[in-house]
């Protein structure tokens, strides 16, 4: 099928592209971006369909390097069909899917599932992540150049993370051998034990054991010195204190290859949102200070942070619908998070190149993955994003099979309406003319 | 804030059903729950402590009844264990008339089987009127209060809030003190994981006391002082010149991280003896929320002592709470 | 506030009392095992002031309490609002007593009923009687009074208020429109 895309506002920061332009795509593959394509040419068979855009923001397709699908073993929660899914609706061509799913992905037969599953619901591209141990249990490495030729594209315990820094130094540089990210998990249990909220003022008054900011920061420390002294690379998963944003920014500046990603509630919410005890508030790292808040945006704003990445954790109401205590970590996030990131657009705090940058660009560079890109040839993977789309976030209607999400009944200005994966539309917004 | 708090000099109309009584000055709660009382305003408080008050009075009598709550079903949902404050909001109940139903459920089989809004809902079928709930996590009643209509009490949720517990010990330093303003209160213990230290906090600073925290420097939560209380190391430090001393029980069974390193050590650096006393006032009260762990936060002799009002404490807890029951029942909200 | 009309002065009410107190030792033939008993808030002063007489008449201190009926009222629980629970004060057991109740005015008589209820909790008296200053009709339950100062038809639209003070020249029962 051919697809015309004309006069959108054509962002894309890998050629230093910011004009409006029409892009054609022929064949699954972006075939030519320039300005006036006419739809009928006298040598193409077939007319391409036209699809207006004027007014809206034509991206390269973006990217969400931080997700948690559930399956296998915890398909009531969500499913890599429901997953990548909500993917699409939320403008993302492309996920990158955790190993935390039960049985781990610290194996071949997970890995190749997960991309089977992927390929079957044919919606957004999904990429395996694998455990660093096996079992993620921060004892034995798992198989990297096994994993890598399964189809995984990076290597990450997350949802733990690797205590034993001789473990970690082994995996940073066995991973680097293979050319392949490790994305850290930054928490050192011994201090964030028995925590249920960020340590602070909120929570000595409302009684909650904390999880101090050092708890990520120590660990982020460690993870920054064993790439510098292993001369290798890693990735800061959920970035979310100000001292974490101070370490990376000054190991950048000192050299060391370290980039970070942070999720949207780290710029959107603090821990004052916890006063009523929302078990939709609770998720690790937990919400921070309005000190953090801040330090997360100058991060965004500076490039210390490289990427936005949702951390998609759904849970259903058995695991959320009871005491706080008792209630399991993680918020979804696939489907507000574009729209809570293009407040920092509106704000000021990143022009929308930049976020561009964060959601698509960084990601693929970071992943390795040939995407993030709208230079012909490239797959035909494109977000239409309308800026000024106001809208009201009704869980109710998500595509994801869960619905912790703090944010329903919110009203956002900004949205992906069109959803382009390999030259097909996998989803659209009603309004937008397709 | 008098959003709690309705003042009206009603007239009576000499109409159907009120009996002609003159200008009335009726108060009341305005709110379903009893939950913590960082929610409550000064003069909620003061309505709480002279109702209590009047119904001190009833406990005296021989028959210790009044018809008040006759008819309503109070339902005691315990989570932790606890005698002591189970058996005070019975009593109370039952001196106001009311029927009682306590329920034991250990936080674990809720873990493993029963959800609590599961549990709240089964008991909402049998139409009780007030819900008073424990638990060992924070919020637990909030998730009550949220999803029931009836009247939901918080008797301690975790470490966030104890209020009647704070409400009878503001009432037994009134009730000494001839007043709680300007008095200088210190509370000695695990004040981290202490929902009567929170809760007294709350109350004693909204009412004008100067209050001094002590404990074990791991167990004193971050940022305290923004509640409006100082905090002290020593105990030489914190009672000195104090007219109360409230002594917190130390707190094994929420502690997970085993954060001290003995009963002993604790005893020797901040129990309260017959020597560190003396440099609170003369007239100092000593009290503690009970139980007691003699020889580990008191001694034994300062227990039993003439300083101490620990029994009175237990007294007008059974006062409080039935204030509360009385002032939470029935009636439009 | 309108239309208010004084039907008791200070004087009228002296000598009110002065009957009732005569008519309250007549009865009971002296102090003997005699307690007043005023219901708050209206009665309790009226009460102070029969015991007052009572005693300036026979010579003896006679027995006095108070009761305050708030907890035993039938609609206590029908409004948010509480009225304040006043000081019940009755410091022997009523057994074998002969315990006159005092109120200002008596009305529905469901104020009587509650008292009744309430006392009955502190012994079982030998008998119990009524005395108030003003009797305005318009009962609700099968309740009369022992010793009336008055009897003052009402129409249900008209508030009657006791007003007594510490000044005495400034007593006075008034009625207006409500």
């Amino acid at each position: 099928m051919k697809l015309l895309l004309k006069g959108g506002r054509v962002i894309d920061p890998s050629q230093g592209v910011d004009a409006v332009a029409d892009i054609l795509i022929e064949d699954g593959k972006i075939s030519r971006i320039e300005q006036g394509i006419s739809p009928s040419k006298p040598q193409s068979k077939d007319v391409p369909r036209v699809i207006d855009l004027k007014g809206k923001i034509v991206a390269p397709g973006l990217i969400d390097m931080h997700t948690h699908l559930r399956e296998p073993g915890f398909e009531y929660k969500e499913t890599i069909l429901t997953g990548s899914e909500a993917a699409v609706a939320g403008g993302f061509t492309t996920i990158a899917c955790m190993a935390n799913t039960d049985p781990v992905n610290d194996n071949r037969s997970v890995t190749e599932f997960i991309l089977k599953q992927a390929r079957l619901a044919s919606m957004a591209h999904v990429y395996p992540i694998a455990a660093i141990s096996k079992g993620q249990n921060g004892k034995v490495l798992t198989e990297f150049g096994d994993l890598k030729s399964a189809g995984a594209v990076a290597f990450s315990d997350d949802g733990n993370p690797v205590v034993d820094s001789g473990l970690m130094r082994h995996a940073l540089e066995y991973a680097y051998s293979f050319d392949m990210p490790v994305i850290s998990h930054c928490e050192d249990p011994g201090l964030s034990a028995g925590g249920l909220m960020h340590e602070g003022f909120v929570s000595t008054q409302l009684g909650l054991p904390g999880i101090p900011a050092i708890a990520e920061e120590i660990m982020v420390a460690r993870d920054i010195d064993l790439a510098r002294f292993t001369g290798t690379r890693v990735h800061i998963s959920h970035v979310s204190t100000a001292g974490s944003v101070r370490a990376v920014r000054e190991a950048k500046s000192g050299g060391v290859d370290v980039t970070a990603e942070t999720a949207p509630h780290y710029f959107t919410l603090t821990d004052e949102a916890l006063r009523g005890f929302s078990t939709n508030c609770k998720m690790y790292p937990p919400l921070r200070g309005a000190d953090d808040v801040q330090a997360i945006k100058e991060g965004l704003s500076d490039g210390t942070i490289d990427a936005i990445a949702s951390d998609h954790a759904p849970h259903s109401s058995v695991e959320k619908d009871v005491e706080f205590a008792y209630a399991a970590n993680g918020i979804i996030g696939m489907e507000t998070s574009l729209s809570l990131s293009l407040k920092l657009v509106h704000d000021g705090i990143l022009t929308m190149p930049q976020l561009i940058e964060t959601m698509s660009t960084n990601p693929a560079r970071i992943l390795k993955v040939p995407k993030g890109s709208l230079k012909p040839g490239s797959d035909a993977d494109i977000t239409v994003i309308d800026p000024d789309a106001k809208w009201t976030v009704d869980t109710g209607v998500f595509r994801s099979k869960s619905r912790n999400c703090p944010f329903h009944g919110w009203n956002l200005v900004g949205k992906a309406v069109m959803t382009i994966v390999d030259g097909e539309i996998k989803y659209t917004v009603p309004g937008v003319k397709a | 804030m008098t959003q709690g708090l309705i003042t009206r000099a009603r007239i009576c109309a000499g109409g159907r059903s009120t009996p002609a009584r003159r200008v009335e000055d009726t108060m009341s709660l305005s709110r379903k729950d009893m939950l913590g009382i960082r929610d409550l305003s000064r003069e909620e408080i003061v309505l709480i402590l002279d109702t209590a008050e009047s119904f001190k009075e009833i406990s005296d009598r021989t028959i210790k009844k009044v018809p008040t709550l006759r008819g309503k079903t109070v339902i005691t949902l315990f989570f932790e264990a606890s005698t002591r404050t189970r058996t005070s909001f019975e009593i109370a109940a039952k001196r106001l008339s009311a029927d009682t139903i306590n329920i034991s459920a250990s936080a674990s089989s809720v873990v493993k089987g029963e959800t609590l809004i599961d549990t709240a809902r089964n008991l909402e079928s049998m139409h009780p009127d007030i819900i008073v709930i424990r638990h060992s996590a924070a919020g637990a009643a909030h998730i009550l209060a949220g999803l029931l209509e009836q009247s939901i009490i918080n008797a301690g949720d975790g470490a966030h809030e104890h209020p009647t517990q704070a409400l009878l010990d503001m009432l037994t330093i009134r009730e000494k003190k001839g007043k709680i303003e300007g008095l200088r209160v210190a509370i000695v213990g695990d004040i981290a994981h202490s929902r009567v230290a929170r809760s007294n906090i709350y109350g004693l600073t909204k009412m004008g006391a100067q209050v001094v925290v002590c404990g074990p420097a791991m167990m004193i939560p971050r940022d305290i002082e923004r509640m409006g209380v100082t905090v002290r190391r020593t105990m030489n430090d914190a009672i000195r010149d104090a007219d109360v001393v409230m002594m917190l029980r130390m707190q094994l069974e929420r502690q997970q991280e085993n954060l001290f390193p003995s009963l002993r050590e604790y005893a020797q650096q901040f129990s309260l003896n017959r020597d560190n006393i003396k440099r609170a006032k003369d007239d100092v009260i000593v009290m503690h929320p009970g139980p007691i762990n003699r020889g580990v936060e008191i001694t034994p002799e300062i227990a039993d002592g003439p300083h101490s009002v620990i029994l009175e404490q237990v007294t007008n807890g059974v006062a409080v709470r039935m204030a509360l029951l009385y002032l939470l029942s029935g009636g439009s909200k | 506030m309108e239309k208010k009309k004084v039907v008791m002065d200070a004087e009228g009410i002296e000598r009110s009392l002065t009957r009732m107190a005569h008519e309250i030792l007549e009865r009971n033939k002296g102090t003997d095992n005699l307690i007043i008993i005023g219901i708050r808030k209206g009665g309790v002063s009226l009460g102070e002031r029969l015991c007052e007489k009572i005693s300036a008449i026979e010579g003896t201190e006679v027995m006095s309490g108070s009761l305050d009926i708030t907890l035993h009222r039938d609609d206590v629980l029908t409004t948010g609002k509480r009225p304040p629970i006043g000081k019940t004060y009755i410091p022997f057991p009523l057994d074998h007593k002969k315990v006159v109740l005092v109120d200002d005015v008596l009305f529905t008589g469901r104020t009587i009923r509650a008292a009744m209820d309430a006392l009955m909790d502190f012994g079982r008296p030998e008998r119990i009687q009524l005395a108030v200053l003003i009797d305005r009709g318009h009962r609700e339950l099968p309740i009369r009074a022992d010793f009336i100062g008055g009897t003052l038809p009402s129409s249900l639209w008209e508030n009657i208020s006791v007003n007594m003070t510490d000044d005495r020249s400034m007593d006075e029962v008034v009625i207006e429109e409500g």
